[in-house]
């Protein structure tokens, strides 16, 4: 077997400069002050100093000593929480970005689905631009040409091939664009589901393009949220922690290990200021929390108890039609229930928009809900149809026991994530 | 489905470049057919949705050369070396204004398309170069202009002179394309480029004998004209197309290698700063 990707002591260092702190307050003292010290900072500049180990620019290890090797031909699934260093793999196995330290071997093309439409020219028709995109994407001209039709017919536009691209609707253009990439037939596939964009409709369809081309004995690297995509489509799975290789293990030991990593505090999860992507502002999470009945923070929970989530969260600035929801769902990924702070029409008027400020969004589920076992709870902050600002698919997880639930008389497992109390009425009909 | 033969694929080693970075010209190489299909896509944009379309190449020159015939050559009367002013100053308003163009849109030309800089790889170097090649079609365009006048003022080119037209152009292209690299990479970091390129290109205007003739420089100053590669350009043209100056002597070989030393540095200043462009645009 030969080996498609090897990684040896990746490393990716980035400067935070102190850019993000000036003009905070936009003081004019500041920005004179800042004008008369042009010539110190142009020279600092020319001459390299200053950039590194002053006291104004700190710097953080994205990737650190990062080693693995992947088999041409496997499917390799990366999970780890926001920050965890998972997208500058990609984009340094892409060629992206330079590592600071280490090496990677990459033994053919490196096609990634995040490409979708780069270099698209609104002004181009959809057939000047499926040429266009598939040069960027590094295809040979006879290449595209062999494959046009098939692209065409793929995206579903072919009634508008000729129309420049900014006619196009939303839907249109991703597909266009979707069926270029997904023409590519790279040697090695990386598959970056968090930064996807588009509708589930979109993401199934990259998540099918996937299974083909691993069928097809290719190498896939796929980054995911969605444990049970992650469980479906890949055998093995590395684990990334604050831009370290915690383990390498078959998907469902790595996927335990993840999910069961996040409940360090037990019923609770804290947000630090360095996991919390900075795309994310003004939204800023704090804190997630589950409670018993009787309010204690708790790892486990008693299915005959009502259960208490709440999360708490500060706003740097007002948002408009922000909506907080919470994903339930179970270990092997299959959704549960989901629900918004204001899906009640007198909330969803009262906090049509919200000011700064720090908030907490609780919700209750009743009691008679859960069926055994262990559950994720994704947390998810958005402005519907404008914005998503925060999402973490598994914020924290916690265990159901059932003791007095229905049917606990006899010991045997239930199929099914819920386990409601049902109202069963028996008669004797004769 | 059509079989694409499949050939063994290539091994590509990622790790940190040390010192001055190899120039890799194998991958600008392996990439040549995006560098045409950049290149295609900037014309095709480029007067789209404007209602003088591609005119506005021809207008540009021509006007600038009907305002310095009445300024230069009627209120002022600068010598023109017994030259008709308006084809003195056209002649060398085209490759002046290759420059200048290739200038504007390269130098923009990383940061405009930062989509792609930060989420694919391709030889980053192809961005500049086809912006400044890109300006060669309006340079076509524009000169035609330049023959209408040739036939109007009766000027016929020597063939003596004519033929090293294509090299005094490979040379205007080799001096932008060396400034371009410059500009395009510090623009990554610092946009001050944007507000700095208006006044650049100005006074390169003053330095440069667009308007006036090169013979109004004195002696002692010669040698420190022809430092810039673009009098060398202009002077060039001149000679090439009206027999005009005394040709090519010492003064041109300043311009020449100065020119090979702009496009060296700032290839290798390029392909330096090429590692952190999508970290930092």
């Amino acid at each position: 077997m030969t080996t498609a990707i090897s990684v040896k002591n990746l490393g990716k260092q980035y400067r935070i400069g102190a850019a993000q702190t000036k003009f905070k307050y936009g003081m004019l003292r500041e920005v004179l002050v800042d004008a008369a010290m042009t010539p110190v900072r142009i020279y600092k500049a020319l001459t390299g100093k200053g950039s590194r180990g002053t006291t104004n620019s700190a710097s953080f290890w994205a990737l650190k000593d990062i080693s693995f090797d992947v088999e041409e031909g496997k499917v390799l699934g990366i999970v780890g929480r926001n920050g965890a260093g998972k997208s500058t793999l990609l984009k340094i196995l892409s060629r992206v970005t330079e590592p600071t330290t280490g090496t990677v071997s990459v033994r053919g093309r490196v096609g990634s689905l995040l490409e979708v439409g780069t270099g698209f020219h609104p002004e181009l028709t959809g057939r000047e631009n499926i040429f266009m995109n598939g040069a960027i994407l590094g295809m040979k001209n006879a290449e595209i040409e062999s494959k046009f039709d098939e692209i065409v017919e793929f995206s579903e536009v072919s009634q508008f091939i000729d129309t420049p691209v900014k006619r196009y609707s939303s839907g249109m253009y991703l597909r266009l664009a979707f069926a270029v990439a997904a023409h590519l037939e790279p040697e090695i596939l990386v598959v970056d589901e968090v930064l996807a964009v588009g509708d589930a409709e979109f993401q199934r369809k990259c998540l099918g393009k996937m299974s083909d081309v691993a069928q097809q004995g290719r190498t896939v690297l796929f980054v995911s949220h969605n444990m049970s995509a992650i469980l479906r489509l890949t055998q093995e799975a590395i684990v990334l922690n604050k831009g370290q290789l915690l383990m390498r293990a078959p998907t469902q030991e790595a996927v335990d290990f993840y999910l069961s990593s996040g409940q360090a505090q037990a019923g609770e999860r804290l947000w630090d200021a360095d996991e919390v992507p900075a795309a994310s502002a003004p939204f800023r999470p704090i804190s997630l929390k589950v409670r018993n009945g009787s309010g204690k923070v708790v790892d486990t929970v008693r299915s005959t108890e009502p259960v208490h989530v709440e999360f708490e969260y500060q706003l740097d600035a007002p948002i408009t039609g922000l909506r907080i929801g919470f994903y339930l769902s179970t270990m092997r990924g299959e959704y549960v229930l989901t629900s918004f702070d204001t899906d009640e029409p007198r909330l969803f008027d009262q906090f049509d928009s919200r000011k700064s400020g720090r908030y907490v969004s609780r919700c209750v589920i009743p009691a008679d809900i859960f069926n055994e076992g262990r559950y994720s709870l994704g947390v998810n902050a958005s402005s519907f149809g404008v914005r998503r600002y925060f999402m973490d698919e598994n914020a924290l997880a916690f265990n159901v026991d059932i003791s007095g639930a229905p049917g606990t008389q006899w010991a045997e497992p239930r199929v099914g994530p819920v386990r409601p109390r049902l109202a069963w009425k028996i008669e004797k009909l004769d | 489905m059509t079989e694409i033969t499949k050939h063994e694929p290539t091994t590509i080693y990622i790790k940190p470049s040390k010192g001055l970075a190899a120039l890799n010209l194998r991958d600008l190489w392996i990439y040549r057919e995006l560098v045409f299909f950049m290149i295609w896509r900037d014309i095709k944009v480029r007067y789209k949705q404007t209602l003088l379309g591609a005119l506005w190449a021809i207008i540009q020159p021509v006007l600038t050369m009907i305002v310095f015939t009445f300024i230069f050559g009627k209120v002022a009367k600068v010598s023109s070396d017994g030259v008709p002013y308006p084809i003195f100053s056209y002649t060398a308003l085209l490759p002046w204004g290759l420059f200048v163009a290739a200038l504007n849109q390269a130098s923009r030309s990383l940061t405009s398309n930062h989509n792609m800089i930060t989420k694919i790889y391709f030889p980053r170097l192809i961005l500049p170069v086809a912006s400044v090649l890109g300006g060669l079609v309006d340079f076509a365009i524009s000169f035609v202009v330049l023959i209408g006048l040739m036939v109007y003022y009766k000027v016929t080119p020597s063939w003596a002179s004519l033929w090293t037209l294509p090299l005094f152009l490979l040379l205007a292209i080799i001096t932008a394309l060396g400034v371009s690299l410059w500009l395009s990479a510090i623009n990554v970091q610092y946009r001050d480029v944007n507000y700095a390129l208006p006044f650049l290109t100005q006074f390169w205007l003053f330095i440069t004998p667009v308007a006036y003739s090169s013979s109004v420089v004195t002696e002692k100053w010669q040698l420190a004209y022809s430092m810039n590669p673009m009098a060398g350009v202009v002077n060039g043209f001149r000679w090439a197309l009206l027999g005009s100056g005394n040709g090519p002597d010492a003064s041109l070989w300043v311009s020449v290698a100065i020119s090979f030393l702009m496009l060296f540095s700032g290839l290798f200043y390029f392909r330096n700063m090429e590692k952190t462009f999508a970290d930092t645009i």
